[in-house]
């Protein structure tokens, strides 16, 4: 006995055990999101139950269950029509119902509020457009066909609105600029522009007219529906985003309806506070976040760990720093968050505010929170990941390599720059990676320093200076918290948290592969051997 | 150069005198005085951490590294001291070359690997580098084995071959003398055997410091050899003379390896 404890085995044993171990879990979390996450789009089926009490409901089954308490077996029917019943889900009992049946001709809605409507198309009231179809279901498709132009005109004027907004905007803060200054109201150089600011909002009234009446316009058209109890309801055209129906449609039509829910997820904007639509808003802010948190931290942590391993001489104080660095990358994320609300945010946020923007002020422009700050916050937290994996692939590379580049006469930046750094960094991209994993999944501090549920604008857009690096910003990790937890329909948002997820896994799965392949490029180039 | 030549005449290359050498609190070296002769292979044997590399690497300054090593004594290169801190270690290190015991390549190409000394000096010109990276492959005798793959790496060389690509590399710089950290002790003997010829061939154009702990290999490429003993230089002299007829009893008792 004593003897098989002495050979090692059960130590292996116990190693690979420990392996499978995280293997199992790791499998086990990235398949619990990707079935729920993937499953949410597929068009389901729509069940019309007809209930023992002579009442029937139409809805997609989602749940089956055990009643805790009583044990009588029961399932979750998502009734939606929110608007109408009040709340998008119903516990049946199994023994209420009387039969089941998937009619053809119900229809779901995705809406633009009041979530998705199951119901069944009565007719279309047009009015000032001819529908020549007979049926209610034809006549509709026409009408949709006949207001798609007139969608996208909405589309444009709103999108020349934003723009004239714009424009009135900047020239809303030269005036004030101007005024701050101490220039008389009626010079000319005031007057001229607040002419021009007072054309542009002229302009920008005249288009909220258009786009007014091109609503109403479109509105005026409305669908009749029908729900399951037997109430009828009108939805105007405008308010239809998507109508299928879910029960004729074949398997190619389900195909094609999940790929445009998978576009919309991608790149559409959120509705319905963030419940439903796109989180292409959220995915920006995440991926422009973790780039410029990387353009932060790399050159800094790389730097500074060069000084540590190549200049500092090793003493009290060097060591002093390590350990310091090393106990940085243990400090709980949210304590960094408070410090950057305090230093950046209005620290130096509020001095760079009172030297450029005294204009604006009380009004906050970097003294409020904003993807600038988010990125130097966690910055500064994985700095410390950077500056070790630095100066670990430094203290790796052999002395024979130092002294051979010395011995040729190179001076030591020399020998830094075209020896050292070279064969440093396929592990500076270790510590990149890993320091970008963190703080795409880092949530904590930002919410302190930038991220809010919903941002009007992004970060980054075609006026000029592109980057808008005081803007506040949305995250897919906070997108995550603030839907599970902070919607006010948290049974409707369940999906949407593991599509969410989904994408923040995928994300940084994405800019760690990335990351590795050219790790592994350059690890190729620069392997070291002795012989 | 060849006006040096002619000045120096028989003027010793490299002169050692009163030289000691702390690292911390020991002493490494003890009052060495040694003269090495131009075009001259000088072999430095001894037991290991008798001090041999340790003066070896004094010659180009390769202890600066150390911080705890401290010299004093003087070590004269051409008559101009090597010890001070006033000299230009850069250049020192252009006209002293060192090949190590461990072949070190860069990881670059072949022929980066020959124009690194080159390069940072300053040199860019592409006929300028074509010309020393084929005259320091020949010089080291390994043009033929990798003249058609000079943009590979030098990392996937054989031991021997990233040897000598090492020593082609030293000579590219053009440097007055050669300094040799056991550069066999680490191959086979075939290796070996070419290094050792290559060294021959070497003498007549560049001046070469040898450490080495094998004493066949002292015997078979030096002119001069230097005994050391713990930090201490015991015997130097020719090479013939020390290994058939030394003077002290410490020397012979190690030649003749009867010495722990």
């Amino acid at each position: 006995m004593n003897k098989f404890w002495k050979t090692g085995e059960p130590y292996v044993l116990a190693t690979g055990a420990a392996l499978a171990i995280i293997l199992v879990m790791s499998l086990t979390l990235v398949g619990v999101v990707m079935t729920n996450g993937l499953g949410y789009f597929w068009p389901r089926a729509l069940v019309k139950l007809e209930l023992k009490d002579g009442t029937s409901a139409l809805g997609q089954v989602t749940q089956k269950e055990k009643n805790p308490i009583s044990g009588i077996r029961r399932l979750q029917l998502k009734v939606g029509n929110r608007d109408v019943f009040g709340q998008d889900f119903r516990w049946i009992d199994e023994q209420d119902i009387a039969s089941r049946s998937l009619p053809a001709d119900a229809v779901l809605v995705e809406r633009r509020e009041h979530g998705n409507y199951f119901g069944f198309l009565k007719g279309v009231t047009a009015e000032g457009i001819t529908l020549t179809g007979a049926a209610p279901q034809e006549q509709l498709q026409q009408a949709l066909k006949q207001v798609a132009d007139k969608r996208d005109d909405t589309r444009a004027i709103k999108k020349q609105m934003s723009n004239l907004n714009n424009t009135a905007e900047g020239l809303r803060l030269k005036l004030q600029k101007l005024e701050y200054r101490g220039k008389e109201k009626n010079s000319a150089e005031i007057s001229e522009l607040t002419a021009a600011r007072e054309k542009v909002l002229a302009e920008f009234t005249l288009l909220n007219e258009k786009l007014t009446a091109t609503q109403a316009e479109i509105g005026r058209i409305t669908a009749q529906f029908t729900d399951a109890a037997g109430g009828s309801k009108d939805i105007s055209l405008m308010d239809i985003i998507v109508l299928q129906h879910t029960n004729s449609m074949s398997f190619l039509d389900k195909c094609g309806a999940y790929l445009e829910r998978v576009r919309e997820l991608l790149l559409d904007d959120p509705r319905e506070s963030n419940t439903e639509g796109g989180l292409f808003p959220a995915i920006f802010g995440t991926v422009m976040m973790v780039l410029l948190m990387s353009v932060f931290s790399l050159p800094f942590g790389v730097v500074a760990a060069i000084y540590l391993r190549e200049y500092a001489r090793d003493g009290l104080m060097t060591r002093m720093v390590r350990i310091a660095v090393n106990n940085l990358a243990g400090v709980p994320s949210i304590v960094y968050g408070v410090f950057g609300l305090g230093f950046f945010v209005y620290g130096i946020g509020g001095s760079i505010d009172s030297l450029f923007f005294p204009e604006r002020l009380p009004t906050p422009t970097f003294g409020t929170g904003g993807i600038l700050w988010s990125s130097l916050t966690l910055a500064l937290l994985t700095v410390p990941v950077v500056i070790v994996a630095t100066e670990e692939s430094l203290a790796s590379i052999p002395k024979g390599i130092r002294e051979g580049s010395l011995a040729l006469g190179a001076t030591k930046f020399q020998t830094l720059t075209k020896i050292l750094l070279p064969m440093a960094t396929p592990g500076i991209m270790t510590g990149l990676i890993l320091s970008m994993a963190r703080a795409a999944g880092e949530v904590a501090p930002l919410m302190i320093v930038g991220v809010v549920k919903l941002a009007p604008t992004l970060p980054f857009d075609m006026n000029f200076p592109f980057f808008h690096m005081d803007r506040k910003f949305m995250h897919l990790g906070f997108h995550i918290y603030d839907v599970g937890f902070q919607s006010p329909n948290v049974e409707a948002a369940k999906p949407m948290v593991f599509v969410t997820t989904m994408l923040l896994l995928a994300i940084v799965v994405l800019a760690s592969s990335t990351a590795i392949y050219l790790r592994n490029k350059m690890r190729s180039k620069y392997t070291t051997s002795t012989f | 150069m060849a006006q040096t030549l002619e000045q120096n005449g028989n003027a010793p290359i490299l002169s050692v005198s009163n030289l000691n050498l702390h690292y911390g609190t020991a002493q490494a070296l003890k009052g060495i005085n040694l003269d090495m002769a131009r075009h001259q292979v000088t072999a430095f044997i001894g037991p290991s951490g008798c001090g041999k590399s340790t003066l070896l690497r004094c010659f180009n300054r390769m202890n600066d590294l150390v911080e705890s090593c401290r010299i004093d004594g003087s070590i004269r290169f051409n008559g101009d001291e090597v010890n001070e801190t006033s000299t230009d270690v850069i250049s020192l290190r252009r006209k002293i070359g060192m090949v190590f015991q461990q072949s070190n390549p860069f990881p670059k190409s072949i022929y980066e690997n020959i124009v690194y000394g080159l390069r940072i000096a300053g040199v860019h010109d592409k006929a300028t580098l074509d010309e020393a990276v084929e005259r320091s492959l020949k010089s080291a005798a390994i043009w033929n084995e990798v003249k058609d793959r000079l943009n590979d790496s030098a990392l996937g060389l054989s031991g021997g071959q990233a040897q000598r690509i090492c020593i082609a590399r030293a000579i590219a710089v053009n440097p007055e003398i050669i300094l040799m950290d056991e550069p066999c002790s680490a191959l086979d003997p075939i290796s070996t055997l070419k290094i050792e010829e290559l060294i021959e061939e070497l003498k007549s154009k560049y001046t070469i410091v040898i450490v080495t702990h094998n004493m066949q290999q002292a015997a078979r490429v030096s002119d001069v050899t230097a005994f050391f003993y713990l930090g201490e230089l015991i015997e130097a002299g020719g090479t013939r003379k020390i290994f058939t007829n030394p003077e002290k009893k410490q020397t012979e008792d190690y030649i003749t390896g009867r010495f722990g």
